[in-house]
């Protein structure tokens, strides 16, 4: 019987911080290696898996490395010795990376990094944004955003078949907002150890350095008779990646029981305007939402569980008879034309049949709540402009002294 | 553990003709004798970006046959190779696989002293179950010659001239072998191309000695050092010769020499044939090669100290 079939009172039910989910879903993968270093506020991941691995709960071994460079570093080494293996980090650990996330992705090493989303530095702060996230987003990794704890549970455990299929076979990144999410206490159904082990299954990796009858060169040097053919490889293996989250996905969903969409809605069957937002502001909108349609505003909101490869087409869908839409997001891209996720979505929407008037609003840099006040100000903003009213700047910034 | 000869001369060498680096590179040689010293062995590899890495793998062709390698980032060799062997280890544990394998990290001097540094302290320090070769040609050759902390002092290279203003590097040269002897792993050794018996027999005893080990070995680059393209083995001997670099290993922290010639060769022989010193010969620069002299002095007479104090 899986999980999906127990009555809720007989499934397993725990307190789990976003972190704690991390690592207990990493705790039931077993992976083969996981090297980490730690950065506020991803520690508590390193720290508890440090701790199943001390009391023997895992048979992984645990690299505790000189900095998040060597982690994915040897991360690299690891998986290139056909071993699944895991990082996690933050902020300036993922920009400590920045160099080996592309290498990884080149290599087409599967593996697995829970991300806790922080601001970068300067000026220093621990806080949530997603401008480390934003930096890497042409790393070529899979990037997932989640919303709270329980989702984080089930991304992990989804990455780790995602990245290995053979179709994708690149690095996943599975983003959640530093403290907000991280360090909240949520309620978190889990599975069996043996259900996710029976799920993520036996690792056949495609590169396999420890097979002494088939030694393999990685890493060539590859000049530009063959570099092109490489790149073009690797992001056709990306594109089609969004394919295999849904696959995944659904089957995770007979498991759990839990729906795993590309991208999670609300109001948008008959929405007229609608936000765009990621992870826990999602989650923020979301609310706005449902109190302000209770209202009778027809209001929606998407919050895309999966923001690399972007998933363009089934936004454009629904946002067909949308006609303002505003992309809500923690991060900035300084002296572009916009933020990265409404330049994303702006040009997905470019040669589509959908053509809402479109404004971006950057909020919550370096940890700043967004309330659900100042999205209700959103929506309304929406709203006049729905009406013909004027469109206005196409990028605000929430809940700043001027 | 003797080398032999004829039963070497019958082994798969693992670094095969072919690659692009340059007639009578001193690093090529060393590739081969690694992989001679290493062919009983099945082995997996990481390679720091440098002469080696770029020359041996050009895709779609390879020079490592028979082991597998893996070049990932300039100043990660170290971390790349504690990553393979501490899968390796989880995979044993497992019981998903049955043969045994030796770990093998190498880069150049720029890779390894500067760059890599960190990475391969870390190696060293969490004792992965790895041998770390640098070969020390002294300076960037990749780049093409610029100054390395492996550089001498006075040493001409692309980024220390010499003008009138200063004459080459003003630096003293790290002295990485005792930084990585003062890991207390229990393998630390230095080597010389022109020694290949000791080299490949360090090269044994690093991979027959259990947890992390080290071996800097020299490796003239004629091209950087501005010199014939014959003389790469001649000037590794001439280094052992004159002092500037001598074969010494340090096992369980206790340091041994393990070749000794019985009379130091003058230190101009070894400089003088390389074009980068050839400042230090002209009038009105003796005080140059007096100030190299008494560097020469001082570490030999440092390592004699730290021999004597380990009996």
């Amino acid at each position: 019987m899986t999980i999906a079939e127990k009555p809720v009172r007989q499934r397993k039910v725990v307190g789990l911080t976003g972190d704690g989910a991390a690592a207990d879903a990493m705790m039931q993968i077993n992976p083969d290696q996981v090297a980490a270093y730690p950065i506020t506020p991803q520690t508590e991941i390193v720290e508890r898996f440090a701790e199943y691995v001390a009391n023997g709960e895992v048979q992984t071994e645990f690299v505790a490395v000189e900095s998040e460079h060597s982690a994915l570093s040897a991360c690299c080494g690891g998986a290139a010795a056909g071993g699944r293996v895991m990082t996690c980090t933050s902020s300036q650990g993922l920009a400590l990376m920045h160099e080996v996330l592309y290498i990884a992705s080149g290599n087409r090493l599967p593996i697995v990094m829970p991300m806790v989303n922080r601001t970068l530095s300067a000026p220093i702060n621990i806080h949530g944004d997603h401008s480390d996230s934003m930096g890497s987003r042409d790393a070529a990794w899979i990037q997932l955003f989640c919303a709270d704890a329980q989702e984080i549970y089930d991304t992990t455990i989804q990455a780790v078949r995602i990245a290995e299929h053979p179709d994708v076979s690149l690095p996943v990144m599975i983003c959640f907002d530093g403290f907000n999410v991280s360090h909240d206490m949520e309620r978190v159904e889990m599975l069996d150890k043996e259900e996710v082990q029976e799920f993520v299954g036996d690792n056949k990796p495609a590169i396999n350095m420890l097979d002494p009858e088939n030694p393999i060169t990685i890493g060539s040097l590859v000049l530009p008779p063959f570099f092109f053919e490489h790149k073009l490889s690797m992001i056709n293996a990306l594109e089609g990646s969004l394919k295999v989250i849904e696959e995944v996905g659904k089957e995770f969903e007979k498991l759990s029981g839990r729906a795993q969409p590309i991208l999670e809605t609300y109001g948008m069957e008959d929405a007229e305007v609608a936000v765009v937002a990621l992870s826990g502001i999602g989650g923020t909108a979301t609310w706005t939402v449902m109190k302000l349609r209770e209202q009778g505003m027809k209001v929606g909101v998407i919050r895309p569980r999966v923001y690399r490869p972007f998933p363009g087409a089934q936004m454009a869908q629904l946002l067909k008879n949308v006609k303002a839409v505003a992309v809500v997001e923690k991060a900035t891209s300084p002296g572009a034309a916009a933020s990265p996720i409404f330049e994303d979505l702006a040009t997905a929407l470019y040669d589509q049949n959908a053509h809402p008037k479109m404004v971006n609003y950057v909020t919550g840099l370096g940890g700043r709540d967004t309330s659900s006040a100042q999205f209700t100000a959103v929506f309304e903003r929406l709203q006049g402009i729905a009406k013909g009213g004027p469109v206005g700047p196409r990028v605000s910034y929430i809940g700043v002294r001027e | 553990m003797a080398i032999n000869l004829k039963e070497l001369a019958k082994k798969d060498i693992k670094f095969t003709s072919g690659h692009r680096l340059c007639t009578g590179c001193g690093p090529a040689i060393i590739a081969k004798w690694t992989m001679l010293a290493a062919a009983d062995y099945n082995v997996a590899m990481s390679s720091a970006t440098c002469c080696v890495e770029i020359s041996s793998a050009v895709f779609p062709y390879s020079s490592w046959k028979g082991v597998s390698w893996y070049h990932n980032a300039f100043e990660n060799a170290g971390a790349v190779v504690g990553g393979i062997e501490a899968t390796y280890k989880a995979l044993k544990r497992k019981g998903k696989i049955d043969k045994d394998f030796k770990f093998i990290a190498m880069g150049g001097d720029g890779g390894t002293y500067d760059i890599g540094f960190q990475s391969l302290s870390g190696m060293a320090e969490r004792g992965h179950n790895a041998l770390y070769i640098v070969y020390d040609n002294n300076a960037y050759m990749n780049t093409g010659i610029q100054r390395s902390s492996a550089t001498p002092k006075y040493a001409w290279t692309t980024t220390t001239y010499v003008g009138d203003a200063y004459q080459g590097k003003q630096q003293r040269r790290k002295d990485l072998v005792s930084i990585m002897a003062a890991h207390d792993i229990p393998y630390v050794a230095q080597a010389s191309l022109g020694y290949w018996r000791d080299y490949m027999t360090k090269v044994q005893k690093a991979l027959e000695t259990p947890g992390p080990s080290f071996i800097a070995v020299y490796a003239p680059c004629w091209r950087g050092w501005r010199t014939e393209t014959n003389s790469a083995v001649d000037l590794g001997r001439l280094a052992v010769q004159s002092r500037y670099w001598p074969l010494f290993e340090v096992v369980d922290g206790k340091w041994g020499m393990t070749y000794e010639p019985r009379e130091a060769k003058p230190l101009a022989d070894f400089l003088k044939p390389q074009g980068r010193f050839s400042h230090l010969f002209r009038p009105g620069y003796e005080h140059l090669m007096a100030d190299f002299q008494s560097e020469v002095d001082f570490k030999w007479d440092q390592l004699q100290r730290r021999i004597a104090s380990s009996k």
